[in-house]
């Protein structure tokens, strides 16, 4: 060893810290907290922002066509990733046009961080050019948000804003920052500790609880897991099938957890809900033993909650102590993250099992077994010859494929995509399920394929809701990120439509969209679905491929073609028909005991040939 | 439906008692009283709010306030182990004929008077609502000009502070478990 002498540094003063702008503060925190994608688009009180934004190599921004589609980007980019998708948005109007994707984000648990510029602290309160108090207005519907007047609190904020979305039960978080704390200087600290005495998610379940609802599993006669989005946030799919497979009990997945468990294993009995599977509906009715992992009992889920699973015990556990005994009591409650408690649960029914308490659940699954052999999902080709919207998006899910990703909006194909696509794995199915956003495919497709540039994404939109959002496939044109689109193109809102052929006395009020204009005109009465406008046109003046598909021998071929096109969007303008319903429902309202499998048919539950 | 008293420990930050009122009328419940102010630290405020609910909403509003970000605390009040004050204003009417009576009754009350004038006196009163309430009786026969009463600040008996740990919060994360098994 050799010692070596230092010479000794002359007596200085320490150099003065370096000092930056709130912006280039802003943009730090954002590359240092992960982010590599941010959907916006500028405006006055976000400008500062965006002049560093320009110059970062770590984060590219998608300059969508409309806020809301930034909105719902970042929430196709969460939900593909599990990661928090970011969306930035000016003052006023392009702060108000966030309001619908955060409202969307925070029902369905969507870890979003949105940053709103707003106009300079001193002409706050003063109703400024472009002034919208977005803090104030997202109050009910964010999980937190913050107003940021100081640029020295901005890193500190947005550290803060990620963590808050991203841990215990993830949500929307918005960050709106003054227009002079941007353009301040301040000094870069990094990592900020965090100022946030009053948040303290649980996520260690409670192991007497556990060991209860262990208990209680084996003990069961006809138990169920009722598997809700939870699950997927807590990415404890591998851990359910471990759960499942050791337990042996049936799995239903809600519209949230599609995808969080196999649709081709055995013990999955399929979606519960007003548009559920007899064989998943049946099995909540008559279980014994509810088992409910991060689902929180909807009222789609449970219809009339009075006579929803009469005879279950209920084990509730969920990251968020609010969801437990809000709508159902808990007999058992747990409170934890589900990858922990469903990783406790199996350790806790491995020790009963071995102790000789083994369920046994073979009559259960006799019953279960007869209940989806008679009442198996299907649906009847139109008698016209025109196209079942159910086999097209049947075809485009077995064609795909498990792997790809898939996207809807809202109403039927919404829930023709949930039952009749098999899903595989966690992350490949999203969609706006609490707040029932339509127009939530197109942009949150963009931002699931910007998530996972290598996996296929698949929009499948309906006609009245791909209206709302298409202005964002300029922006996959543009920005070159190819996802496919197939309009499921019935002329109709289709799910008002339905309700109004059951509940209205077929009285169509307001619900088409395509043919009464040219009903008339022998043009119009030979045409099916929205012509006006031709969405195939309307895909290439977007720079993006147009298809149309009207006849069932068509659809194969057109599918392909689709998925061949790597260069640009597709759009697939499938024309279907117009009266074609979901089935099985539970109507609104009305208990699950009275489901129908097909429009006035009954199953009788009690069969037991 | 019974009235519960709820101290809810929360940063003194702006905003903060907005998004309280705001739960609370989002969620469906009235607000009986509400008073806020300062503890003996200087980064954290008090409110003590008054809720007229039955026990199963009561435990499901506890839970929402427990997840806003700023609330850091809360513990219902026991009438029992507690106490419970509301200051009352109230301006009686009072000529030389009657002041003597009016001072009589409100000395009952042990009350003071903070304002005199020729033809009337301000009447300061503290208690629980009970004793206002029965002050208020008695000296409307004399003519109220003017009331105004402040939201109940309650505080627990003994020597415990609702900082300390012992004291269990209501519907505090994985606690709920504990207390709903």
């Amino acid at each position: 060893m050799t010692e070596h002498t230092t010479p000794t540094a002359p007596p200085t003063t320490p150099a003065p810290r370096p000092r930056i702008t709130g912006a280039q503060a802003l943009v730090r925190a954002l590359e240092n907290s992960g982010v590599d994608v941010v959907f916006g688009i500028p405006g006055g009180a976000i400008l500062p922002a965006y002049d560093p934004l320009f110059d970062s190599v770590k984060l590219r921004h998608v300059l969508v066509r409309h806020e809301q589609g930034a909105g719902h980007a970042a929430a196709g980019y969460a939900l593909a990733t599990g990661r928090p998708g970011v969306c930035m948005a000016t003052s006023g109007p392009g702060a108000t046009n966030l309001v619908t994707p955060i409202a969307d984000a925070y029902m369905d648990s969507v870890p979003v961080v949105a940053i709103t510029g707003q106009v300079p602290s001193q002409l706050i309160g003063t109703d400024g050019f472009q002034e919208a108090d977005i803090s104030g207005i997202t109050l009910p519907i964010t999980k937190h948000n913050f107003l940021v007047t100081k640029p020295g609190d901005i890193a500190r904020t947005i550290g803060e804003a990620f963590h808050l979305a991203s841990t215990g039960r993830p949500g929307p978080v918005l960050v709106d920052i003054a227009k002079d704390a941007l353009q301040a200087t301040t000094e870069f600290d990094w990592p900020v500790p965090f100022e946030l005495p009053g948040y303290r998610p649980v996520s260690r379940p409670h192991s007497k609880q556990v060991r209860e609802a262990a208990r209680m599993i084996v003990e069961a006669r006809r138990p169920v897991l009722l598997v809700g989005g939870g699950v997927l946030r807590a990415r404890a799919s591998a851990y359910l099938a471990e759960l499942a497979e050791l337990t042996g009990a049936p799995v239903v997945t809600t519209l949230m957890a599609r995808g969080a468990f196999p649709d081709r294993h055995r013990q999955h009995l399929g979606m519960p809900g007003m548009h559920g599977t007899v064989a998943a509906v049946g099995a909540l009715q008559k279980a014994d033993l509810i088992v409910a992992l991060g689902a929180r009992f909807d009222d789609r889920v449970t219809g009339k909650l009075a006579s929803f699973a009469p005879d279950a015990a209920i084990v509730h556990a969920d990251i968020d102590p609010a969801e437990i005994s809000k709508n159902r009591h808990a007999d058992v409650p747990i409170v934890g993250d589900c990858r922990e408690v469903i990783a406790d649960l199996a350790a806790a029914v491995a020790s009963e099992q071995a102790a000789g308490r083994k369920g046994d659940y073979d009559a259960w699954w006799a019953q279960l077994d007869t209940m989806r052999a008679t009442y198996p999902l299907g649906y009847e080709q139109p008698a016209d010859g025109s196209l079942a919207p159910q086999y097209v998006i049947e075809r485009i899910g077995q064609l795909v494929g498990p792997e790809a990703v898939f996207v809807a909006g809202v109403g039927q194909h919404q829930m023709w995509a949930a039952q009749f696509i098999s899903y595989q794995h966690p992350g490949t199915w999203l969609n706006s399920g609490g707040l029932g956003t339509m127009g939530f495919a197109v942009p949150a497709a963009m931002g699931a394929k910007m998530g996972r540039p290598d996996a296929q994404v698949w929009a499948i939109d309906g006609d009245g809701c791909f209206q709302m959002t298409n202005q964002e496939l300029a922006t996959c044109a543009m920005e070159r990120i190819p996802i496919k689109v197939a309009v499921i193109n019935n002329g109709n809102l289709g799910m008002v439509r339905q309700w109004q052929t059951l509940f209205y006395n077929q009285r169509y009020s307001n619900t088409d969209l395509g043919n009464s204009a040219r009903a008339g005109t022998p043009a119009g009465a030979q045409q099916r679905g929205t012509r006006i406008p031709d969405f195939v046109k309307l895909a290439e003046a977007y720079g993006c491929a147009g298809l149309r598909c009207e006849r069932a021998e068509d659809v194969d071929g057109v599918i392909e073609t689709a998925a061949k096109i790597e260069d640009r969007p597709v759009v697939v303008d499938f024309v279907v028909h117009h009266d074609a319903m979901v089935w099985p429902m539970v109507p609104a309202g009305t208990s699950n005991d009275d489901i129908q499998f097909a429009r006035d048919m009954a199953p009788d539950w009690d069969r037991s040939d | 439906m019974s009235t519960h008293t709820l101290s809810v420990l929360v940063e003194n930050k702006p905003g903060v008692l907005v998004r309280i009122a705001g739960l609370f009328a989002r969620r469906g419940f009235n607000i009986d009283a509400l008073a806020v102010g300062p503890t003996e630290h200087a980064e954290i405020s008090r409110m003590t709010i008054v809720v007229n609910c039955a026990e199963h909403p009561l435990e499901q509003v506890t839970k929402q306030l427990n997840k806003l970000v700023n609330v850091l605390k809360i513990v219902e009040l026991d009438p029992g182990a507690s106490v419970q004050r509301e200051l009352m204003l109230v301006k009686v009417r009072a000529d030389t004929e009657a002041r003597s009576h009016v001072l009589e009754t409100i000395e009952l009350f042990r009350a003071k008077v903070v304002d005199v004038a020729p033809d009337a006196v301000t009447v300061e009163a503290t208690g629980n609502r009970d004793k206002l309430d029965a002050l208020v009786r008695v000296l409307e026969p004399f003519g109220i000009k003017e009331l105004v009463q402040s939201g109940i600040v309650g505080i627990g008996r003994g020597a415990r502070s609702i900082t300390d740990r012992s004291l269990r919060p209501v519907g505090d994360g994985g606690r709920v478990t504990e207390r709903t098994a």
